[in-house]
């Protein structure tokens, strides 16, 4: 998932911003800031129905309905993958990547709300519960596994965190170039000395992540849990919107026909068979990636955002909903990826290398519409990258003060008011932490490869909260090691890949009758947590009667 | 009600079957082109999803975990009782 790299090679392919009667640059800024504005007094406004509470700030007071919880949620789990590496994957390999990526998670995640998410809720709901921590905590009689989970859930949640924040200022300067070109801080150069076209004069990365950042935190600090869903309702409605848009407006460029349809099968017609096939896709790899959509129901964000569900009816909606909703935005995107490979793409200018395939959206735009659109498609991979930087900031503040602060503390020593403030001061610290952190590993990082590692990881702890959940005989032993396994495999794979230079493309090769089958390397790390997990259970002291009785009735 | 019962196995077995489906190796070089601009691989994939809403649909109907809820409902008012007291 590298967008920084796409994003900067995106000045070779796209040959600078295209000619128009604007200002190269403002009209996109201009859209990007009334955008961003327009988030701004949204975060405000939520802010004025703040009743004060702990409850209210972490979990909006468990008030959110149906619609706005199937909006925070589907924007909480679509990245900016949604539009940008969606059509980028399919640039790079054809349409296998709808299966691979999307319509698995319909089935998954939908699988996950249902098996999940509405029993944790009813849970929470009986005891109280505003993270998994807490949850897990008291489901297993254990203030180890909690410390142990702290670490491990920050430590995933982070690095997700940097992808987004990094590819926000990426975005920024890419959709912005020209912007500036006599500023210092705006200008990029080539090695050879010469201006970089589309990088050249856009906000630096630096300050608009740092931007990004600011808005972000503003709504969530003051509008806590509401703002945030608040937002992340907004920001969903803005990049389907805009994604069906830029699909219909590509479709017509490229095709250059009277109509849709025509233009549509034009289209189609011009996509070379390995891109409308999976001709080159490893079928095992196809099916062993499965597993990497499980991840939600690990996700800590995702878990709190559970927890504002004004009624367990309110999960119909987003269970029923979240298929489609991922087919409307990735259809379209998938279509796009494969027409560039189609022999109806101008020549000229070039189109990026399949090294840069994540920048194959941010092309089109730049070379087939105007400044308008750019500027449009700008503000929806931002919402797309800021739907999720909302919850996951707000998370993490939330799991320091509920879950180190207040749980060590002595009982009523902090009042609401105070739970509050140190959950904001939190979540400054955690913003400021994640902005220095991607002002030193820059825009060329490579943490952007992460990204797949992160899902991978949460995939590995599913076993623990399903059978925390529907497995009587789960013991606080077989948690703990089914979470160490998880982790050591984890880090044993990892560090395979690193010493390989290969993050991003890490398979293992499962020898089976003869054969061999690529895999992906969370089928060891899920398994080496279930079996773990369950063996160790089975040979340690059962669970204590009074737990099994809060838990299973 | 025998619903309560069969309900979640049906949606399980539907569930397994989406997934068993989801492995489509028959179309898997397959370029036909549905309508005449949707490549088959996409647009069953398409399906795909369009019939995981389907059958979650059909779970909220039959397989909605309404004892968990009603218990929840229940404990709650308590607690609700218990702090006004």
């Amino acid at each position: 998932m590298s967008f920084g790299p796409s994003f900067l090679l995106l000045a070779q392919a796209a040959g600078g911003p295209a000619e128009s009667a604007y200002h190269p640059g403002l009209p996109q800024l201009i859209i990007i800031l009334v955008y961003l504005g327009l988030l701004l007094g949204l975060g405000m406004f939520s802010s004025r129905l703040f009743s004060g509470t702990r409850e209210d700030y972490q979990a909006a007071s468990h008030s959110i309905g149906p619609f706005l919880l199937l909006m925070s949620i589907f924007g909480t789990t679509m990245t900016a993958f949604a539009l940008v590496g969606s059509s980028g994957q399919a640039y790079k390999e054809g349409i296998g990547v709808y299966g691979m990526l999307a319509s698995s998670s319909g089935i998954i995640h939908s699988l996950c709300f249902f098996l999940i998410g509405v029993k944790v809720w009813s849970f929470a709901r009986r005891h109280g519960y505003t993270t998994q921590i807490e949850f897990f905590r008291d489901r297993l009689d254990s203030d180890f596994l909690g410390l142990l989970m702290f670490p491990i859930l920050v430590g995933l949640v982070i690095p997700y965190l940097l992808v987004g924040v990094i590819s926000g200022g990426v975005v920024v300067q890419a959709l912005t170039s020209g912007l500036a070109p006599d500023w210092t801080w705006f200008q990029v150069f080539r090695d050879n000395g010469q201006p970089n076209p589309a990088l050249h004069g856009g906000v630096p990365p630096w300050l608009g992540s740092m931007v990004i950042c600011m808005v972000v935190l503003v709504y969530v600090f003051f509008g806590g849990m509401r703002g945030t869903t608040w937002a992340n309702t907004f920001q969903t409605i803005v990049f389907m919107i805009l994604g069906v848009i830029t699909f219909f407006v590509i479709a017509q460029r490229l095709g250059k026909q009277d109509g849709l349809m025509a233009n549509l099968r034009l289209l189609g017609e011009s996509v070379p068979e390995n891109y409308a096939t999976r001709n080159e896709m490893s079928k095992s790899l196809f099916f062993t990636y499965l597993l990497i959509p499980l991840s939600v129901g690990m996700f800590p964000h995702l878990f709190q955002h559970w927890m504002t569900a004004k009624s367990a009816k309110a999960f119909k909606v987003p269970v029923i909903f979240h298929p489609v909703f991922i087919m409307i935005v990735w259809v379209p995107c998938v279509l796009v990826g494969i027409w560039a490979q189609g022999s109806l793409m101008p020549s000229m200018p070039p189109k990026p290398s399949l090294e840069a395939a994540n920048s194959i959206l941010p092309f089109l735009v730049k070379t087939q519409t105007g400044p308008i659109l750019g500027g449009f498609l700008a503000a929806g991979i931002l919402a797309a990258i800021m739907s999720s930087l909302d919850s996951q900031f707000l998370c993490l503040g939330t799991i320091f003060n509920n879950d180190i602060v207040l749980h060590y503390s002595r009982k009523d020593r902090f009042s609401d008011r105070q739970q509050v403030l140190f959950t904001r001061l939190f979540i400054i610290a955690i913003v400021a932490v994640t902005y220095v952190i991607s002002l030193i590993l820059g825009p060329k990082s490579s943490v952007f490869a992460l990204g797949v590692w992160c899902f991978s990881g949460f995939s590995a702890l599913f076993p623990i909260i399903f059978a925390a959940l529907y497995w009587r005989n789960l013991t606080t032993a077989g948690a703990i090691s089914g979470v160490f396994a998880a982790i050591i495999s984890w880090a044993v794979l990892f560090y395979n890949a690193t010493s390989q230079g290969n993050l991003g493309d890490f398979h293992l090769m499962l020898p089976i009758g003869g054969s061999t089958y690529e895999i992906m390397p969370v089928v060891v790390m899920f398994f080496s947590s279930l079996i773990t997990m369950v063996v160790v259970s089975m040979v340690t002291p059962k669970p204590k009667p009074e737990t099994l009785a809060k838990f299973f009735g | 009600m025998s619903s309560k019962r069969s309900g979640p196995m049906i949606i399980a077995v539907l569930v397994l079957a989406m997934l068993i489906l989801h492995q489509d190796n028959w179309f898997w070089t397959d370029g036909t082109l549905v309508f005449g601009f949707i490549p088959v691989g996409l647009f069953y994939h398409a399906c795909l999803s369009v019939a995981a809403s389907v059958v979650w649909y059909l779970a909220t109907k039959i397989a909605w975990p309404v004892e968990l809820i009603e218990e929840t409902k229940a404990a709650m008012q308590q607690d609700v009782k218990e702090g006004a007291e």
